[in-house]
């Protein structure tokens, strides 16, 4: 485990002027794995990625890179390459000067300067863009152009800014195909920051779920979407039905108004809690073979499957289900143990 | 239509006080004589061919390059130090640096001779020391210093705001790809602030090649630059026929320096400079 670790974050803070940005952040990054920092805006993620590029410094803790503690090391210095969130192209240069900046710099020989330039250059599919000004570019051919230019130097660990930020939806699903099929070819640890959650279960091999400054949790993208933490985790990956809910004893949980089994433990007697219930993971029944029952208030067609909302009194129920039931009428709704996630409260801070 | 209604002082403005003078100084360049009777003639300009003429111009020409490359080289460091500020600093700092700008050309002029002259306040200082007075005033250095006082503040403007539109994330991005500092300066700040090198170039060079009062003041009485020369011959010999050859010459002079520097400036967006 140790040995696979390319990048460790050891309890990390931030202050700017007094106030907490990144509090007590603890990571580790394995080579040549797709980590994702997803989280809503101002949580913290550009800061933690500047911090492991060298460009601000920690108020506290350190950054081990390879074993060895790089906090104090100026960004130049370091094996990581950054795409910036703009691509700050450098606008006096053409394309080929900007993908061979970086090897200028190290005063490698002409020839092989422009023979990695255009290897790269065909990586990004940009091949006979060489002398094509930045400012003629689209938005994703300057995408590709900042990915070359960090890629080309060959860094041990590759930066990524929310890179996609500013395509349109067509190109930035293209984008991410080819960023991960890149990753993959180049073998290169990638980490990428999103606010965008579909973005970050399609690409990454770990995700770390960031809410004000804090890591509220990292694991696989299945693990994310089916074991949220928390509430926060589970609200912001994907649709949830998050309601109050009292644990009686392990494994029995109590919600509206009715008693389930499930498959969490380790809670006080009388807790409260928050269950967590994934919309497609309730299931339609006749009101007599329900677990609970409830009035259907609205519904809505998403294309595969029809959205409906099921009152009951006590809460509003999101149920995703290719059957649909018509406004009024009352349905059962019956919900595996499996799929109901018990998770203590937060305390809001 | 409203637009066009708005714009006719200006037209009105710009032909009273720039084409008509023009017109003027164009038609006396080219002819002799009295306002009643007026000779087409070259001969204003073949006069100005004699060396003694030559020469003014040739010194005029020297002394505003000098003026504009030291200001450059003073100019440029200032520009890019108050650029690095913090944005509320650095708006204090090119306050200062302008204020006195709004003072007048003349006052500042000869704010220098009650600091440089026989019995000013530097020759104080060293005789107070010990030392024998030095001649400040009256020589090419004083002309050179008061041209680089004056001026000085038309260098660091415009670069300064070329380089505080430098996005910084060009220069991390520099920085991430291992240039250090020097080489941050040479490839990416020095090519990306060229037009307002131009731009500072144009406003320092124009005025210095034209001045007559900072000669006349700070150069003594005998002090002859190509603006002198023209004073001179308006006010003193009242040849205006040979004052507005040499004004013509001069702008002709000064059009193709400026046409030569915007060669130089190979990106056009962003220069916001003068052409
Ligand atoms: N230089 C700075 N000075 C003061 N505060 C800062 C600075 N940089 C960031 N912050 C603050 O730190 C917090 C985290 O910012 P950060 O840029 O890391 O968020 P983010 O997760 O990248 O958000 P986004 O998705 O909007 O890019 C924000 O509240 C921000 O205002
Ligand atoms: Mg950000």
């Amino acid at each position: 485990m140790e040995k696979n670790c390319i990048i460790d974050l050891k309890s990390i803070s931030k202050e700017y002027d007094g106030v907490k940005v990144l509090d007590n952040l603890n990571l580790y990054v394995r080579k040549n794995e797709f980590l994702t920092l997803l989280g809503p805006s101002g949580c913290g993620k550009t800061t933690t990625l500047r911090i492991i590029g060298g460009f601000e410094q920690p108020t506290e803790g350190k950054v081990i890179f390879e074993g060895k503690d790089i906090t104090n090391v100026p960004p130049y210095k370091r094996q990581i390459n950054t795409v910036f969130q703009k691509y700050a192209l450098f606008p006096h240069m053409n394309v080929f000067e900007n993908v061979a900046f970086g090897l200028n710099i190290k005063r490698l020989p002409k020839d092989e300067i422009s023979r990695r330039v255009s290897e790269m250059l065909r990586l990004v599919n940009l091949q006979g863009f060489e002398k094509r000004s930045i400012q003629s570019l689209s938005g994703g051919q300057q995408q590709r152009v900042a990915i070359a230019r960090a890629l080309v130097n060959e860094p041990k660990v590759l930066l990524l800014d929310e890179p996609l930020g500013a395509l349109d939806l067509k190109l930035r699903k293209e984008m991410q195909t080819e960023l991960k099929n890149m990753q993959k070819r180049v073998g290169i640890t990638f980490i990428y920051v999103t606010h965008d959650q579909e973005e970050a279960l399609t690409m990454s091999d770990t995700v770390v779920v960031m809410d004000k400054g804090v890591i509220q949790q990292i694991g696989t993208p299945v693990d994310i979407y089916n074991e949220p933490k928390n509430a926060f985790v589970a609200r912001f990956i994907g649709e949830s039905n998050i309601v109050d809910g009292i644990m009686h004893e392990d494994f029995v949980v109590e919600f509206a108004g009715k008693v389930f089994k499930c498959v969490d433990k380790g809670f006080a007697k009388g807790e409260k809690i928050d269950v967590v219930i994934r919309p497609e993971d309730l299931e339609i029944t006749t009101p007599e073979e329900g677990q609970f029952t409830g009035v259907v208030s609205s519904v809505t067609f998403k294309g595969v499957h029809y959205e409906m909302i099921v009152s009951n009194g006590k809460a509003d129920w999101k149920i995703h289900s290719t059957i649909m039931k018509p406004v009024g009428t009352e349905i059962g709704m019956r919900v595996a143990p499996e799929n109901i996630h018990v998770m203590k409260k937060v305390k809001e801070r | 239509m409203k637009l066009k209604v708005l714009s006719y002082p200006y037209v009105v403005w710009i032909a009273v006080f720039i084409v008509v003078p023009l017109a003027l100084v164009l038609l006396y360049s080219f002819t002799d004589g009295d306002l009643e009777d007026l000779n087409f003639t070259i001969s204003n300009f073949r006069k100005f061919l004699d060396s003694k003429y030559l020469n003014v111009l040739w010194i005029s020409v020297k002394l505003a390059l000098e003026s504009t490359v030291l200001t450059l080289i003073l100019g440029y460091p200032v520009a890019l130090i108050i650029a690095k500020e913090k944005p509320s600093k650095r708006n204090t700092m090119i306050f200062l640096f302008v204020m006195p700008m709004w003072m007048n050309f003349l006052l500042r002029t000869y704010a220098w001779l009650t600091l440089l002259g026989k019995n000013g306040v530097i020759n104080f200082i060293i005789e107070f020391l010990g030392f024998k007075p030095l001649d400040l005033l009256y020589n090419d250095g004083a002309v050179l210093l008061g041209m680089i006082y004056n001026f000085l503040p038309f260098m660091v403007l415009p670069i300064y705001s070329v380089l505080v539109k430098i996005d910084n994330s060009l220069i991390e991005s520099a920085e991430d790809l291992g240039a250090n500092k020097f080489q941050i300066f040479t490839r990416i700040i020095l090519p990306l602030s060229i037009p307002g090198i131009i731009t500072g170039i144009t406003m320092v060079f124009m005025p210095a090649v034209s001045t007559f009062v900072i000669s006349r003041l700070l150069g003594g009485g005998q002090y002859m630059l190509i603006g002198n020369l023209i004073e001179q011959q308006f006010l003193w010999v009242g040849d205006w026929h040979f004052g507005s050859a040499i004004s013509i010459i001069m702008m002709v002079f000064i059009l193709i320096t400026m046409a030569i520097t915007s060669k130089f400036d190979t990106q056009k967006e962003g220069s916001g400079g003068l052409w």
